[in-house]
């Protein structure tokens, strides 16, 4: 049996570990590959810095006023009939 | 008036707003609102039918309200009747592939590596399955471009260019920070499925990020 992943394989189950899904004996051969692989560890550090970056991509904090009004009137609607 | 403590008990709220409490109602659009209009948006790109979403999401809350049993926190209850609605409206939205969960299965099925397979040397080289040359390091100095209000619209373009399956789970799981199985149930798709959406998302991410930033030596 394989005891190593390829640098190919490992590309492909990162997401995996991050998200804790390997199973345990994977998981140990994802961080053996990694104390000795510079190129993966270059990958998997730029996988993390996107996560990280995609999370500060601007979001709308706040409803458009407009919209805000009409579900609050929809309330309104909703309350003289219930 | 309703502060955050009153947010924070949900029974009091849900009491409150089946009495017909504008206030409740109103701190719970506010703090909620914003987040439903987001997930309306990741599913029917339009901001008119995101709106219609949004208040039918709405009404649909309040009508359904009794049915509410506490089972679930109220802000995924609220955020998995609006996504329902969204996909629904994303189906009427007539884009020439329908948008159901058995569509994103089959998205994730198809086979897609993450990176080219040039990227790795061949069978009959020295180190197959190895890199060809390491991936670049990104810069990481205060004023680089991975800092930039630049690099994060470059993020927002790629995003929003992707397949509707790896659009929706990078949205909700990496803009949005849902965790892996609030996304499952609202898209109603298998952890497996999901994370393979989820990879490919962040892999194209990644080489948008890899283009835009990798130094070139001199």
């Amino acid at each position: 049996m394989n005891t190593e992943f390829s640098c190919q394989e490992m590309v492909e189950v990162v997401t995996n570990y991050f998200d804790d899904a390997l199973p345990p004996d994977e998981q140990q051969r994802f961080e053996r590959h990694l104390s000795y692989c510079a190129g993966c560890n270059t990958y998997v550090d730029q996988i993390r810095e996107t996560i990280r970056q995609t999370g500060m991509v601007p979001r709308e904090e706040s409803l458009p006023p407009a919209l805000r009004e009409a579900i609050v009137a929809q309330f309104r609607n909703w309350k003289r009939e219930h | 008036m309703l502060g955050p403590e009153t947010l924070s008990d949900e029974t009091a709220l849900v009491a409150a707003l089946r009495c017909g409490d504008e206030d409740a109602f109103s701190a719970l659009v506010d703090a909620y609102g914003a987040a439903m209009h987001r997930v309306a948006l990741t599913f029917v790109r339009s901001s008119a039918v995101a709106d219609e979403v949004v208040q039918e999401a709405w009404l649909g809350a309040l009508r359904g309200l009794d049915r509410f049993e506490g089972r679930s926190a109220l802000k995924t209850w609220l955020l998995r009747i609006v996504a329902n609605i969204a996909r629904t409206h994303a189906v009427r939205e007539a884009r020439s592939v329908p948008f159901s969960s058995l569509e994103l299965a089959r998205e994730a099925s198809e086979y897609e590596p993450a990176l080219p397979v040039d990227r790795f040397q061949g069978p009959d080289e020295q180190h197959p399955q190895r890199w060809v040359s390491f991936p670049m390091p990104w810069s990481t100095e205060p004023d680089s471009a991975l800092l930039s209000a630049e690099t994060r619209k470059l993020i927002a373009d790629t995003i929003a260019g992707l397949p509707d399956g790896q659009r929706i789970v990078i949205s909700l799981r990496d803009v949005e920070g849902w965790d892996s199985a609030e996304v499952c149930s609202v898209l109603e798709l298998s952890e497996t499925n999901q994370r393979v959406l989820l990879h490919r998302a962040r892999a194209k991410v990644r080489a948008a990020l890899e283009d835009y930033l990798t130094i070139e030596a001199p």
